[in-house]
């Protein structure tokens, strides 16, 4: 469904991507793992068009997205939880999955149930509905981060780093959510550094090393045999 | 103590119109980083267009709608012609380029309209006495109107989806576009909508003094100033500020010329800078 071939990306001058080629099949979780700066991020961001693609090709469903606006990859499917989860700080809960609630083509009743939807899955954000973004704690804004994409209903979700600075408790709800996603048949490119996070919720993983991929195999082949993992990731 | 209320009066209204065009300017700015210099000629081409309008139909309240309509037109279409190639440039591009569109419109209104005053006659007439003054009814109906007004915009910023979309798009355009919201468009509607905002500012103006080629500058100073005393980019703040710094010069007006009161608002704008520059009407950052 999505896949990505030979891509090389800039960031200014700094050639970050080399040759990055993956796919994602349609309702698959596929792992990205690797250590800091190697280009997972902006494996990512090249994707959305936020980092300049210089080389390759980037395909999603058998159609090349280049020359596709950045506002164009949510109405084809393709939703992004940023690292930084970029919560839009001075908007309420509400309004924050209103800015993806509110597109054209969806009828209110469709709307009313994406949103019932989300609340069912995270109680917490119907609470704090009326509250604004930037007052959330991480984990909830984190939940409001995935809550956000979940409302375009996307046929991929491109999740970085989803439990990062999470405590134990806030992790274990974030697998849920991946798991449930997957259920839904959401497909799933997952950047982690939670080695066991992404082990359990992915089938195929890639892992990255200096700007490209090194590595790539089913989930049940790392956790049988974890040398590659110690190897590239020293965990 | 006449004195005193006649001027708070007078504050007010002035006040509320230079907040109408202030929060055509915060709004453009707040969400692009432009800082268009071109925004009181915006309103002077409005106040012309409606001056013309109430001379051929003498009707007041079309000649409003006529020119918030074609201004705003001609806001998209400026902003998609000049400044949307300028996006991502150095800042001082897109200044120079709305002072270059600033020259152009007032030249424009010359060579259509000449040098010499236009009058738009009041749509509301009569006066009323105030401590023996007379106190003409249009200007307090000028300030609910403006009133009205930048509350349909507040409104509209708060619960529309559209609103909605401007307010995600100035916090983060990146996350916005990712979100599906069509930024690019986002932009050129709010640069339409400061454009009509500006043009109806200039047409409720248009009675008070007349419509010339050359009140445009006058107002993009003022609206200047109180958009920075408010803090760049926030609507509240700068209608605050409009209202402030009016009331501060229709009171300095008491004890000074009224072409010297204005000094009073160049003293707040430098305080300002000088104390307090991210602006007086905004909450100090957490």
């Amino acid at each position: 469904m999505l896949i990505l071939e030979n891509v090389d990306a800039h960031y200014g001058k700094a050639h970050v991507l080399h040759g990055v080629s993956i796919e994602v099949r349609a309702g698959e979780v596929v792992g990205l793992l690797g250590r800091n700066g190697v280009g997972k991020t902006t494996t990512l961001k090249a994707i959305m068009g936020m980092a300049r693609r210089t080389g390759g090709r980037i395909t999603f469903e058998g159609r090349d997205l280049q020359g596709v606006p950045p506002h164009g990859l949510a109405g084809r499917g393709i939703a992004w939880v940023p690292e930084e989860r970029r919560i839009f700080r001075l908007l309420t809960v509400l309004e924050n999955l209103r800015t993806g609630l509110d597109r054209p083509g969806i009828t209110p009743a469709r709307r009313d149930a994406l949103l019932e939807k989300v609340y069912a899955y995270f109680p917490i954000l119907r609470e704090r509905r009326n509250q604004a973004g930037g007052t959330l704690s991480g984990g909830e804004q984190q939940m409001l981060a995935i809550a956000r994409a979940m409302v375009l209903e996307p046929k991929i979700i491109l999740l970085d780093e989803p439990t990062e600075g999470l405590m134990p408790r806030m992790v274990a709800q974030i697998q849920e959510i991946v798991h449930a996603l997957h259920r839904d048949g959401v497909a799933i490119l997952l950047v982690e550094q939670n080695v066991p996070l992404t082990l359990d919720a992915a089938g195929r993983v890639y892992i990255m090393e200096k700007g490209t991929v090194r590595h790539h195999a089913s989930a049940a082949e790392l956790r049988a045999d974890q040398r590659v993992i110690h190897e590239y990731l020293g965990v | 103590m006449d004195q005193i209320i006649i001027q708070t009066l007078h504050g007010l209204v002035n006040g509320m119109v230079l907040a109408m065009v202030a929060s055509g300017l915060t709004l453009i700015f707040g969400i692009m980083d432009i800082v268009n210099f071109a925004h009181g000629d915006l309103l002077m081409l409005g106040a012309f267009v409606g001056a013309s309008v109430v001379g051929t139909t003498g009707n007041y309240w079309l000649a409003l709608i006529v020119a918030a309509i074609v201004i705003a037109i001609l806001g998209a279409l400026l902003q998609i012609t000049t400044l949307r190639p300028l996006i991502g440039r150095d800042p001082l591009t897109t200044i120079l380029a709305t002072f270059g569109i600033s020259l152009v419109i007032q030249k424009y209104a010359l060579w259509q309209w000449g040098p010499s005053v236009r009058q738009i006659s009041e749509p509301v007439r009569g006066d009323f006495t105030l401590f023996h003054l007379q106190y003409p009814w249009y200007r307090i109906a000028t300030a609910i109107l403006a009133a009205l007004i930048i509350s349909g915009l507040w409104l509209f910023l708060k619960y529309g989806k559209y609103g909605i979309w401007i307010r995600a798009t100035t916090q983060d355009r990146v996350m916005a576009q990712a979100m599906g919201i069509p930024v690019p468009l986002v932009y050129t509607g709010v640069f339409a909508l400061g454009s009509a905002m500006a043009a109806a500012s200039g047409v409720l103006f248009g009675p008070f003094a007349g419509v010339t080629q050359t009140m445009g500058f006058d107002f993009t100073v003022r609206a200047f100033v109180v958009v920075v005393v408010g803090g760049l980019g926030n609507l509240g703040g700068s209608i605050l500020a409009s209202i402030f710094i009016s009331l501060l010069e229709s009171y300095a007006a008491i004890v000074v010329s009224p072409a010297q009161a204005v000094i009073v608002s160049f003293v707040v704008l430098v305080l300002t800078m000088l104390f307090r520059p991210t602006g007086l009407f905004v909450p100090t950052p957490k």
